[in-house]
């Protein structure tokens, strides 16, 4: 096994409180292919770690590589384009553009990365769709859906540049039991058949308990792993 | 870059936001169309103003002016004894403000290349006398065919045609207001009185009117040999010389050629006749511009409210848009062409609106009397006003689409996200 990220002692703190250290160096390797969850009390500093790790907060001390590649000192630019193609992402509050339909919202990455033609990209797209069984909603505005439904197309819009790596905040926090295990399948299949990586924060014990390694941090550093 | 997607976003955005796109569209309209009613209206003024003036205006006048000597003959001639030369209150030498060779003068500025016309004239102070009463004015003795065919005075006619000038001596037409104070009709007669202090009757036959009333209340026209003969001199004899060039502006370095040929003639240029008149244009102008502009900076203004509101309200947007690899360029592209829409379709259509109440103003009625020859307000449709307009638009639009814009680029997706 080959490991796909690797976090060197990450330290983290706010500039409106420099002294305040919320990660007190953070280290650890993920491998390709691995289903990671990270587990904590709130403040733990867990969701700190995973926006670091999502190279969309570059203030940080310690180095990052993920791929292979050293992330620390690359330009904004170059890391959206890097989050573009290798990354996906599942926010806590689904976020999808209101003004766009489904399917336009999956869509919309795939466009950005430009490597397959419209149309190409809008039978991705619905392939991504059926996976996480919103196809028959595709056409709707995403402000007309429900939070379950919402949660489940970002996860198909992270799914659709295939990235090796997928991260979720509080992927299951909005779901009910039994949407909550759909998600869960999702993952677990994309893990074993398509070797992509998934690191998930989650408040979610049962969600966690089924994740093929736990993360657990307490006040800024890793406590289990 | 990805134009297509960049466009298909913006263009969603102002879809969903119809009532937005359009408030901020109709203020770059309303910026757009103020601006061309304003300026064709202000030009057309202008070109009123300047049009009545030039239309008895000469392009180039020469004269005689009353001129002092500066010194008197004697002072040189006291140098030797360093007496004391004082000498008050100087009088000018009778001298005839004729021209020397008037008429020959006349011919060879005629033959001159860039000159379309030279008329040669006999102006003197006359009063008009209506029973007691004398009314001061000045009659003008001109070439009748040439006078006409330079400066139009057969359509200023109100009545009697200038033509009639020719037919008969001691025969005049005179301006309006003059006509209304002497209390004349065409085909009256009345004696008027020369400064020589003889007394002559003539007939009038035209009354003229240019719409300016110092003109209209004062000037009378004639025959050359008509004047001639009033003021008893011989057929050589010309006080003015009116030189219409074929372009006005040319007038100015003509004047400077002219006064090399003729030293000794004092020539003036309508720039100098009518420096008031211009200055008063320049001012309306930089009022005009003044005004547009602003109009368009408050439009910029608004178009700067409203994409800001509009970035505000669409922070979570671009911070997905962000997460999910969307680089900062691509973000101000989305929202620069946003503004630029609205600017372009805003533009548009004020220049549409600004066309049609300048045609509306064009064609309505204005009622000003006697004193103006004018039945509708002055508008000038000029294409460059209209480029102008959307020019301005357009870099308004530009700047104020620009700020909001590199703002929303530089939105932290982190903070948003997180909440």
């Amino acid at each position: 096994m080959e490991s796909i990220l690797q976090a060197k002692a990450i330290v983290k703190s706010f500039p409106e409180n420099p002294d305040l250290q919320i990660l007190k160096g953070v280290s650890f390797t993920v491998e390709q292919g691995e289903f990671l969850s990270i587990v904590g009390k709130s403040g733990c500093g867990k969701s700190t770690l995973l926006y670091i790790l999502s190279t969309m907060d570059t203030d940080y001390k310690g180095d990052m590589y993920m791929m292979g590649q050293h992330l620390n000192g690359w330009s904004q630019n170059q890391l959206a384009k890097f989050r573009n193609e290798h990354l996906g992402f599942v926010f806590q509050f689904h976020y999808l553009l209101p003004e766009f339909s489904a399917l336009k919202n999956v869509m919309l990455p795939a466009l950005k990365l430009n490597k397959y033609s419209s149309s190409e990209v809008k039978e991705r797209a619905m392939a991504k769709l059926e996976l996480v069984g919103m196809q028959d909603y595709a056409d709707k505005l995403s402000s007309k859906l429900s939070g379950g439904q919402q949660q489940r197309v970002a996860i198909a819009r992270a799914l659709i540049n295939d990235p090796a790596i997928i991260m979720c905040d509080e992927p299951t926090g909005n779901l009910d039991k039994n949407n909550s295990m759909n998600v869960f399948e999702i993952f677990k299949k994309l893990c074993s058949d398509n070797r992509q990586t998934i690191i998930t924060v989650t408040h979610d014990p049962d969600f966690a308990a089924k994740s093929d390694r736990i993360i657990e941090m307490s006040d800024g550093l890793i406590i289990k792993q | 870059m990805n134009t297509k997607l960049i466009a298909e976003i913006a263009l969603t955005h102002l879809f969903t936001k119809k009532k937005q796109t359009i408030i901020a569209m109709l203020g770059v309209t309303f910026g757009i169309s103020m601006f061309i009613v304003m300026i064709s209206f202000m030009t057309g003024v202008n070109q009123f103003m300047e049009d009545m003036a030039m239309d008895n205006t000469p392009h180039i006048h020469i004269y005689n002016p009353i001129q002092l000597n500066g010194h008197a003959i004697v002072e040189p001639a006291s140098t030797e004894t360093k007496n004391w030369v004082v000498l008050q209150h100087q009088r000018p030498k009778n001298v005839l403000p004729k021209i020397k060779n008037g008429m020959q003068v006349a011919a060879e500025i005629a033959a001159m290349p860039g000159v379309k016309g030279v008329v040669p004239s006999v102006t003197t102070q006359v009063f008009f006398n209506n029973g007691p009463v004398q009314i001061p004015g000045t009659i003008s003795g001109v070439d009748v065919r040439k006078q006409d065919e330079l400066y139009l005075t057969s359509g200023k006619m109100e009545e009697g045609n200038w033509d009639d000038l020719l037919k008969g001596t001691d025969v005049i037409v005179m301006g309006h207001g003059l006509a209304v104070k002497a209390s004349v009709k065409v085909g009256d007669r009345i004696s008027l009185t020369t400064p020589q202090g003889a007394n002559h009757l003539v007939k009038v036959v035209g009354i003229f009117s240019y719409g300016i009333s110092m003109l209209d209340d004062s000037k009378s026209y004639a025959s050359l040999a008509t004047v001639q003969k009033l003021v008893a001199r011989d057929p050589s004899y010309v006080t003015d010389l009116n030189v219409k060039m074929n372009v006005m502006d040319e007038a100015a370095a003509f004047k400077t050629t002219l006064r090399k040929v003729y030293p000794n003639l004092y020539m003036e240029d309508w720039q100098e006749a009518n420096a008031s008149l211009l200055a008063g244009e320049s001012i309306r102008n930089i009022m005009t511009f003044v005004i547009s502009f602003t109009l368009l900076i408050v439009a910029g203004f608004g178009i700067y409210n409203i994409m800001n509101m509009n970035i505000i309200s669409k922070m979570k947007d671009i911070a997905i848009l962000k997460a999910t690899g969307f680089e900062s360029p691509q973000i101000v592209s989305v929202f620069l062409l946003e503004s630029l829409i609205i600017g372009i379709l805003g533009a548009g259509l004020g220049l549409l609106i600004g066309f049609g109440i300048s045609y509306l103003l064009s064609i309505t009625p204005f009622p000003a009397g006697q004193f103006v020859r004018i039945n509708t307000f002055p508008v000038n449709f000029l294409v460059k006003h209209y480029l102008m307009g959307v020019s301005f638009g357009f870099v308004t639009t530009l700047i104020a689409g620009y700020m909001p814009a590199l703002k929303a680029a530089k939105i932290d997706p982190v903070k948003i996200i997180r909440g």
